[in-house]
């Protein structure tokens, strides 16, 4: 337990001594900022035109419009989608780094079980997934402090977005611990991240036992029931199980570098 | 302490190891001693468990290297052939950093700091990022980083390389101000430095122990360097001129090779 707090020390350190964690954070939050921006002011827009045409007798119309569907539901498929594309920025120097600097000598020759090594840095880069996804928070706590959003469905949607951020993360320590190259891990692990999101598409063509499947493997569908404020425990089992799954092979991946 | 017996390791077709068995007492310092590309890091690597052996087996103070990794570990401290280092790290909190996965408790943690510090002449660099610094000081600092857990065998691999004149002799000095208490494996290309500090030598060739011998022995009305050179190309000696032919064209591509594998 020890060792591997003094490995997310480091790690965290590491992150926050060289300008990568200020870079990531300030693009993400320059982007999450821009979504929200948008989403708000097209509601805004959507709001003023419903109100007229309720004045000319659309009786209702207004209260189809929530902030919940209309900002908090696209805000948090947007940041889903950055988060493919900036999870893999995150983690590819994880283990590739250490093996070109040649400080996996050193890890590897010192007493540490290859669990601690592994659990360390993915503590780690949770860790700093969590700080990223909790500045955005600035967003809905604006919403509810002035309109009336379901709290309990934005907190479901944010369990959904670490959920996904977290397995990510698994995903992307996997292809940074197979290489030493960070661009290889970078851009195989946004390949397998994009897969993930998108391997549901030909579900509903796909017939009655593919599609299921299909539609099962996709973070996607997982992650949109916990938007809607669904929280099933076959989304948890999911997610749960594709971290177990990226954490095992990637501790049998530098293993495999030691007994090969 | 440590015996090594017949360890051979294959990186595909390429032997860059093999059936090499030698013995290190307690408390001694061994030279081990050979061309580049001799396998003399690939079997550094081998003792202290980064890779594994393709066959052979290694004990490093009665463990088995491969059944009781974990155990050889603890004991052992070890500079590879580029430091092992944190460049974003100050030279303190990286040595703080190893002194704890090293496994030394927190209590102890401070004095071993400044001890590793003062004994590699870091005090002044103390604070300055390990990649800023220069490579004599790198090399310290890979040096401090190895003995700062105060570990029984020290497995050095090229200690002094990159060092100015009296950093090397500083260096030396404190090798052997280890020996008695620690025993001391050390590959180097500088044979005074061999003839200086070591008690036995080692000498491999093309992955194979041409000469085991003490340094007393060894340099009995001769100097370290004839013995050297005798001991390298001992083989050509006894080959054709057609085949030495043969093998100063395949060394180089062989040697090339295995240094693409080895870095």
């Amino acid at each position: 337990m020890r060792n591997v707090l003094t490995i997310v020390g480091k790690e965290m350190r590491s992150y926050f001594v060289s300008p990568v964690a200020y870079v990531v954070l300030t693009g993400f939050l320059l982007l999450g900022g821009w979504f929200f921006f948008n989403l708000l002011s097209r509601f805004n827009l959507l709001l003023s035109l419903y109100t007229q045409f309720q004045g000319q007798g659309g009786a209702g119309a207004a209260d189809q419009l929530n902030l919940n569907d209309f900002v908090i539901a696209p805000l948090m498929n947007n940041l889903s989608i950055i988060l493919v594309i900036l999870v893999p920025m995150i983690t590819m120097r994880a283990f590739a780094e250490e093996k070109k600097g040649g400080t996996y000598e050193l890890l590897l020759t010192s007493p540490l079980r290859t669990g601690e090594i592994v659990l360390g840095k993915f503590v780690a880069s949770v860790l700093f997934i969590c700080i990223m996804i909790g500045l955005t928070a600035i967003y809905p706590l604006l919403l509810w402090w002035f309109g009336n959003p379901e709290v309990g469905v934005m907190v479901s949607g944010y369990v959904g977005l670490l959920m996904m951020a977290t397995a990510f993360v698994a995903v992307g320590l996997f292809t940074s611990s197979v290489t030493e190259n960070q661009i290889i891990a970078a851009v195989s692990g946004l390949v397998a991240m994009l897969l993930l999101y998108i391997i549901g598409w030909p579900a509903q063509g796909a017939g009655d036992i593919l599609g299921p499947i299909l539609k099962y493997l996709s973070v996607t569908d997982h992650f949109n029931e916990l938007v809607k404020g669904v929280i099933d425990t076959r989304a948890l089992v999911y997610f749960a199980s594709l971290i177990g799954l990226a954490l095992f092979l990637t501790m049998r991946s530098v293993e495999s570098l030691r007994w090969r | 302490m440590i015996e090594v017996q017949h360890l051979t390791k294959r990186y595909g077709d390429l032997t860059a190891v093999s059936d090499i068995s030698f013995n290190v007492n307690s408390g001694q310092i061994l030279g081990f001693l050979g061309p580049n590309g001799s396998g003399k890091t690939t079997t550094m690597r081998i003792i202290t468990g980064f890779m594994p052996a393709t066959s052979g087996t290694v004990k490093v103070d009665g463990f088995d290297i491969f059944n009781d990794s974990f155990e050889v570990r603890k004991r052992i401290g070890y500079l590879p052939e580029t430091p092992p280092l944190y460049t974003d790290m100050t030279v303190t909190s990286y040595l703080r950093f190893v002194a704890r996965i090293k496994g030394l408790p927190k209590a102890e943690i401070g004095d071993a700091l400044d001890r590793a510090l003062s004994r590699c002449g870091l005090t002044d660099v103390a604070n300055r990022l390990t990649g800023q610094l220069s490579k004599g000081f790198r090399q310290r600092v890979g040096l401090a980083q190895a003995i700062i857990h105060n570990p029984s065998i020290l497995i050095l691999d090229e200690p002094t390389a990159g060092l100015d004149p009296q950093q090397i002799i500083d260096i030396r000095a404190l090798i052997k101000e280890l020996a008695g208490s620690h025993t001391v494996v050390l590959s180097t290309h500088i044979l005074p430095e061999v003839a200086q500090v070591c008690e036995k030598v080692v000498i491999i060739r093309s992955g194979q122990v041409v000469l085991e011998d003490s340094m007393v022995n060894l340099t009995q009305g001769q100097s370290l360097e004839d013995v050297f050179l005798r001991a390298i190309s001992q083989e050509d000696g006894q080959v054709s001129d057609v085949s030495r032919e043969q093998r100063d064209k395949e060394e180089p591509g062989e040697q090339r090779e295995l240094e693409e594998t080895e870095g």
